[in-house]
């Protein structure tokens, strides 16, 4: 209600759709392990990685481990450890395995094109 | 409820399933028939795999064995789902009875399903299935549930790309299935030339079984085959199942090694002459007899007679009918005097109408067994059992009819099978579906069709275990039902109906004139012995009258000597001559002379 009472009484200013883009830009990730394996902190460490290198200060990552919240597999469809799920930006996209392929990690997560462009 | 096993020992026969190594536990389905053939259900603690091609009933099965798990044997139950959604399941088994958010709401049962979109995972270095691993782990640890199903978890295929990670974390998951100790069954699809299309059967080799749903001429058959069971001496056939509104059921019903237990109680088949004809007590309780005839020659009243006989006794009885209704049979027997329907009205007969082509073979089979599961009769009867062939084809209801006449025999169920014989065929004595070997007594009627009127004719073909008649008897239907009378046997052939009736008054009016004839012989005879000794009598008055008169002559003769000898004396006397001088010779001499 306040947002649409807002557009119809004066329309955005260019920073705050700049404002409104970036915060669009904000990368929710979600990764999922099981446990402290070493898979799962190798898939850690890489997902850091692609981050600070193709997302900073954009990102916002959390960790699930499913051995201590197993009832929050079934909100994402998790099946295979890890698994590192973008919620933001839309459309939801799934990568499975412990990311040390960057090349298809950042395909995987639509990055590709973005890092290119940069 | 399956037949009572043998004792152990003789558990080597071919008496499948029951002959089970009882250490091996069991998880037992609940499905009527699957578990007489696995021999008490899938393993314990196990997996199980069911496969089968699309349509075949993998689902149903996999939550069959979860829901009555739940609800009969006290196992809470997870149901993994990869290819419908929980809401949709609930539906989908609604149908069925089942109620799957009652018992989820009882903490009995877990619908979980897990949805891979290839198109939005990508892959990306190693991984594993512990996030299936942990959903399973938490739903069995939330219930306590001892089983599981996993309905297709070949979709997992669709969904991952890397199979050498699949194939070792499905390996795992059906170990770490086994160490949990829950009874899982795992469905997946049939394969080319292989039971599965990802080679599932590697991995789950306890227990494996086929589904298979086949049509043929547009009928379509399900089978079910237990294709392995380790550790159990398991049914190798196949066997139909049937999914119908009670759920999955299959058909157990196998030649059971003909041991039956045999009674020597006679029943009566309704009609007080063919008891006669049948050793006098009628037919062998727990026996299989067959009618067999052309069309409209009385076998559904003969059947009916036997249904009627049993009701009066008190017993229950079925009546399969795959010609007509039940209210067609109750009005077509009244015609014959016979009230069925005080029967039905009592709870003791049941009519089963059906077409025959309405189902298939192994519909009808399942229903039968069903019906007769439930109702308990003494008496089935089916009418007509050739019929059965329109719902599948000759063999398939050949074999079909064997395992209905063992499962009926192995309840001491007495059926009596009706078949039309047509009248084309070459040889009268024959079934359609050749069951004649199988059938105790076959009593067989037919037409004779003389002078214009066609008659009936019955004959006991066979009778097992019976010193059974081996006459024609003419097979008639009045207001009292069947009768069965003599036969006319003369020299002008077996004769039945008004041929009868007239070469009956013929040879009455015969019999009479030959009396007459004879009759007239004897007087004829009479009059000429009369004749005769009247004449004898005649001749010895004539006789006598002769013999009269020669004693007459004889007398008068000597009278008259005795006068001329007295005329001679007198004469001699007057003589004088020789008077002194012996007297006596000149008259010897004159009376020599004189003669």
């Amino acid at each position: 209600m306040k947002k649409s009472g807002k557009t119809t009484e004066k329309p955005l200013s260019l920073e705050e759709v700049r404002r409104k883009g970036k915060e669009s830009d904000m990368w929710e990730l979600r990764l999922y392990t099981a446990g402290q394996t070493p898979r799962s902190l190798t898939a850690i460490a890489n997902l850091k990685k692609i981050c600070e290198e193709h997302l900073q200060g954009r990102y916002n990552i959390e960790v699930i481990d499913l051995v201590k919240h197993p009832q929050l597999a079934a909100g994402d469809q998790i099946i295979a450890i890890p698994t590192l799920v973008r919620k933001l930006p839309q459309p939801l996209r799934k990568i499975v395995g412990d990311l040390r392929d960057h090349e298809r990690a950042l395909v995987g997560l639509q990055l590709r094109s973005m890092s290119d462009s940069q | 409820m399956p037949r009572v096993t043998a004792p152990m020992r003789s558990a080597s026969s071919n008496d499948h399933g029951r002959s089970a190594n009882p250490k091996l536990p069991k998880a037992p389905t609940g499905i009527r028939g699957l578990d007489d053939v696995t021999g008490g259900g899938f393993p314990k603690g196990r997996p199980t795999l069911i496969c089968g091609s699309a349509g075949a009933g993998k689902s149903l099965l996999a939550m069959e064995f979860i829901v009555r798990g739940a609800t009969q044997f006290g196992e809470p139950g997870v149901f993994v789902a990869f290819e419908e959604t929980a809401p949709e399941l609930t539906q989908n088994v609604r149908s069925l009875g089942f109620d799957l958010d009652k018992l989820a709401k009882q903490k009995k049962l877990i619908v979980d399903f897990v949805r891979i979109e290839r198109s939005e995972i990508d892959e990306t270095g190693d991984y594993d299935l512990e996030g299936l691993f942990i959903r399973i782990g938490a739903a069995i640890d939330a219930i306590g549930a001892k089983r599981v199903a996993l309905d297709t978890i070949e979709n997992l295929f669709a969904g991952l790309q890397n199979q050498g990670i699949l194939r070792a974390e499905l390996r795992r998951l059906f170990r770490w299935l086994k160490d949990k100790g829950v009874s899982a069954v795992i469905t997946a699809e049939r394969g080319e030339g292989a039971l599965t299309r990802h080679g599932l059967e590697e991995y789950v080799s306890d227990c494996v079984i086929l589904l298979d749903h086949r049509v043929t001429d547009q009928v379509s058959t399900r089978r079910l085959r237990v294709v392995k069971y380790r550790g159990t001496a398991h049914g190798t056939n196949e066997y139909p199942f049937l999914i119908d509104e009670g759920g999955f059921s299959v058909l157990p019903v196998t030649s059971l090694g003909l041991n039956q237990d045999v009674s020597g109680e006679r029943i009566s088949s309704g009609v007080e002459r063919l008891d006669a004809m049948l050793g006098g007590q009628g037919y062998y309780r727990g026996t299989t007899i067959l009618v067999s005839g052309t069309a409209g020659t009385g076998k559904s009243s003969l059947a009916s007679h036997m249904v009627d006989a049993a009701c009066r006794r008190g017993e229950r009885s079925i009546y399969f009918s795959f010609e007509e209704s039940p209210q067609q049979m109750i009005r077509n027997m009244r015609s014959i005097g016979m009230d069925l329907e005080q029967w039905v009205k009592k709870g003791l007969l049941r009519f089963h109408s059906s077409r025959a082509s309405f189902y298939g073979l192994e519909m009808h089979l399942a229903i039968m067994h069903k019906v007769v599961h439930d109702f308990k009769p003494k008496v089935v009867v089916f009418d007509p059992v050739g019929s059965l062939i329109e719902a599948g084809n000759r063999r398939d209801a050949h074999v079909m009819l064997i395992r209905l006449i063992d499962f009926l025999k192995s309840r001491g169920v007495t059926a009596f099978l009706t078949n039309l014989t047509s009248t084309g065929t070459l040889s009268l004595e024959s079934t359609d579906v050749e069951i004649s070997s199988i059938v105790d007594t076959w009593l067989f009627v037919r037409d004779l069709e003389v002078n214009g009127e066609r008659n009936r004719a019955l004959y006991v073909l066979k009778s097992r275990g019976m010193a059974h008649s081996n006459q024609l008897r003419e097979f008639v239907l009045t207001d009292r039902g069947v009768d069965l009378l003599d036969v006319y046997v003369g020299p002008e052939g077996v004769l039945t109906g008004s041929s009868r009736l007239s070469q009956e008054a013929r040879s009455k009016a015969a019999t009479l004139l030959r009396q007459q004839e004879v009759e007239r012989i004897t007087r004829d005879r009479e009059r000429k012995r009369e004749a005769l000794e009247a004449r004898i009598l005649a001749l010895r008055k004539d006789f006598e009258i002769e013999e009269q008169e020669a004693e007459t002559l004889g007398a008068e003769e000597d009278r008259r000597e005795r006068v001329m000898d007295e005329d001679r004396a007198a004469m001699a006397t007057s003589r004088k001559a020789d008077a002194g001088n012996g007297s006596g010779r000149p008259d010897r001499i004159s009376g020599k002379r004189g003669r």
